[in-house]
């Protein structure tokens, strides 16, 4: 059959299971929106194109498969660009697609002529340039087999303007299979054996899980494997949801804004098995004096990661959710009595102090806490990036895999929302709010006009306290309180601004039961926009001061007056 | 005779005379080399990398990129293509140090990439035999 590029690509993605395509169009992919127009294929009108990469990335987070994103050549291409970094930091399974000047005007600094191929090289899994109409045929599936094979990630294909244009004959057989995850590596035995063996030789077993857990769908697992061994469990940001929080063995997060006695715990640890992991500084502190007294083990699928900051005695490099069936079948029950009491006495000693409930209301943690209480376990959080963001993986307790979709890698400012629209469109019927700061928000501010228009089920919450408060908290830490470019003052109206969107817009009154208001707010049908007033002075605490160890870490001044007043 | 693959420098590097230690270089060669080539040869430890890479025109750049932003050291680079032009061989002249293994992991990941291997038959001198070729 002759076809033409653009309409052999939304074929191709079509066989992919694509149905449903974040972009924003522009010259150079012009042919393929053509061929797009009168398909079955629902393509979401972002209003920025980084926009549509986060809506994509919402997608993807949610459902564990490759979403897709398109946008123009040039400027529409370097708009994507964040959302590509931030996925691949996160291996968040993606295929971007962008439009190119046509091939001869490559090189000649035509019109929104940017080297898109040499962009996305180092923030990609993998990139292409399609130099020729049949290697459609071969980039498509080969993408999304890359982009979900093994460790996920970004892939970007860029598609020049004539090479949409043109036509070439598929003969009906001619069709590639839709490219899938390869099967992953397979773990042998010997280093199994060698790791049940440890695990149960270990007096001070810690479980270090990592959002890897939760891409291998070993959650269940890795808490049978906790239960079994009677070990305590940390997670990172990412690995939030892998287990619930209620569960006996949860020690909570770890590192820069961990409890402290979970970080305490991993400094008495004497085996640490990190799952999925990959001892990220914010997990880690000052890795010389990350679990000193810890021999460590290492289970990822990504060989690379192995070794890269830690040297374990044992690295294992497979599928997570193998390696822990086959683990379990060789571990027989251990109670370490004293190791449970010793990471129960740790949680109960150092819980979050938040003010009263009663005397605020709207700390965030409070707040947290009242969503948690309110709605339903599988809801979605969305969050942008901040003191907010902290407060939420502190004090929201994530009960199932993939309810947190956070830029945790790349730290990305403006995430939440696009992520939001984008998980609202993979999980119909479910509740997804995005927690997010009266910075961050105003980053991806636009898509609230896509909110609008598909009428998501998307609650927004600004936390606003009229500083980029994590900004402040640093400078009020570590910078002698001398707040530089960090107030951002009364700032628009987000009730208003919402409404001037089409969007059901709320401001709560601390004075006036705000936790009353919320929840009728919340109970409307429809999206919305909260903005929900802060203490400008509160901090993230505790916290490990960047760059050192972990045991180190600033207790809310409340929790230490000796200190404070030394 | 110092010995180019010696962790610590016997001594700074003074003049141009002194790359004559290399083993088997010619003298040509070695006259002509540019001070940095010859300094990194001299008074690093270095071995050789072979990659069997695909042939097209990103390959490079991701290799190179690959070096450049994980701040590995590549001190010298030949390609050739192999297989009728649908392969390249690459050698890589790799500064010996403890990140290595992680440099050939990452090398490995690469989807051009297709095999990595150590040449321990070829030394510094292969490189700077070749810098004859950009004499002038
Ligand atoms: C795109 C981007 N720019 C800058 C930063 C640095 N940064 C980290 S947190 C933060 C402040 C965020 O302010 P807000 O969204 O109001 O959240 P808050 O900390 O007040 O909860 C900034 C500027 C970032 N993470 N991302």
């Amino acid at each position: 059959m002759k076809i033409t590029g653009a309409n052999l690509l939304r074929t191709l993605l079509e066989r992919q299971g694509i149905h449903t395509l974040a972009g924003l169009p522009g010259g150079a992919i012009l042919p393929f929106y053509d061929a797009l127009h009168g398909s079955a294929v629902r393509h979401i009108l972002a209003r920025h194109e980084q926009g549509a990469g986060f809506i994509a990335q919402g997608m993807a987070r949610v459902t564990g498969r490759a979403a897709a994103c398109v946008a123009t050549s040039g400027p529409g291409a370097t708009n994507l660009l964040t959302a590509l970094a931030d996925a691949r930091l996160d291996s968040v399974p993606l295929v971007a697609i962008t439009g190119q000047v046509p091939l001869a005007l490559i090189g000649t600094d035509a019109f929104q002529e940017v080297d898109t191929y040499g962009l996305t090289l180092p923030i990609t899994k993998h990139n292409f340039l399609v130099r020729h109409i049949d290697e459609l045929l071969e980039v498509v599936p080969l993408a999304f087999q890359l982009a979900e094979s093994g460790r996920p990630g970004p892939v970007a294909i860029d598609v020049p303007k004539d090479v949409q244009n043109a036509t070439t004959d598929v003969p009906d057989d001619a069709w590639p299979e839709p490219g899938r995850a390869l099967p992953p590596p397979l773990c042998a035995d010997a280093p199994i054996d060698a790791l049940a063996q440890q695990l149960a030789a270990a007096q001070r077993p810690v479980l270090y899980l990592g959002g890897g857990v939760i891409t291998a769908g070993a959650s269940d697992l890795a808490c049978a494997l906790a239960q079994r061994l009677t070990a305590p469990t940390v997670c990172t940001l990412m690995a939030l949801g892998a287990m619930p929080p209620e569960h006996p063995l949860y020690m909570g997060m770890l590192g820069m804004h961990a409890a402290q006695g979970t970080n305490f715990l991993l400094d008495e640890a004497d085996l640490v098995l990190a799952i999925g992991a990959r001892f990220d500084d914010r997990a880690t502190g000052k890795v010389a004096e990350f679990c000193p007294r810890a021999a460590i083990a290492h289970i990822d699928i990504d060989h690379a990661e192995i070794g890269k900051i830690k040297t374990p005695f044992l690295g294992l490099v497979g599928d997570a959710a193998d390696i822990l069936r086959r683990l379990l079948d060789r571990l027989p029950a251990q109670a370490r009595p004293a190791w449970r009491a010793r990471a129960a006495e740790l949680r109960a000693a150092f819980p979050l102090r938040p003010p009263p409930p009663a005397e605020d209301p709207l700390h965030p943690i409070n707040l947290c806490r009242f969503l948690g209480a309110t709605l339903p376990p599988d809801t979605i959080v969305t969050t942008d990036v901040g003191q907010h963001q902290m407060w939420v993986a502190q004090a929201y307790p994530f009960r199932q895999p993939r309810t947190l979709l956070t830029s945790g890698g790349l730290g990305t400012m403006g995430f939440g929302l696009p992520a939001a629209i984008g998980a609202a469109l993979a999980a119909p019927g479910r509740r997804v709010i995005c927690v997010s700061g009266d910075g961050s928000i105003l980053m991806n501010i636009q898509e609230l006009a896509t909110l609008a228009e598909l009428d998501l089920p998307v609650a927004l919450l600004v936390c606003n306290n009229a500083h980029l408060g994590l900004v402040r908290q640093q400078q009020e830490l570590f910078y002698r309180e001398r707040y530089s470019a960090s107030h951002l003052g009364a700032g628009p109206e987000f009730a208003a601004l919402a409404r001037a969107f089409g969007v059901r817009g709320h401001r709560l009154d601390p004075t006036r039961d705000p936790l009353a208001e919320l929840a009728a707010a919340l109970a409307q049908p429809g999206p919305c926009v909260i903005d929900i007033p802060i203490q400008a002075t509160a901090n993230v605490y505790p916290m490990v001061p960047p760059g050192a160890a972990n045991r180190h870490m600033i207790a809310a001044p409340e929790l230490q007056p000796a200190l404070a007043h030394a | 005779m110092p010995d180019p693959t010696a962790t610590t420098p016997p001594r700074a590097p003074s003049t141009r005379e002194e790359c004559y230690v290399l083993r088997n270089i010619p003298a040509a060669a070695a006259t002509a080399m540019s001070e940095p080539i010859c300094n990194v040869l001299r008074y690093k430890p270095t071995t050789v990398l072979e990659l069997r890479v695909r042939n097209h025109p990103g390959t490079m750049s991701h290799i190179t990129g690959l070096f450049a932003r994980r701040a590995f050291n590549l001190e010298a680079i030949v390609c050739v293509p192999r297989a009728g032009g649908a392969e390249s061989r690459m050698l890589l002249l790799v500064a010996e140090e403890p990140r290595l293994e992680q440099v050939e992991k990452q090398l490995a990941k690469l989807y051009d990439v297709l095999a990595v291997r150590h040449r321990d038959d070829l030394g510094p001198e292969f490189f700077a035999g070749l810098t004859l070729a950009t004499a002038g």
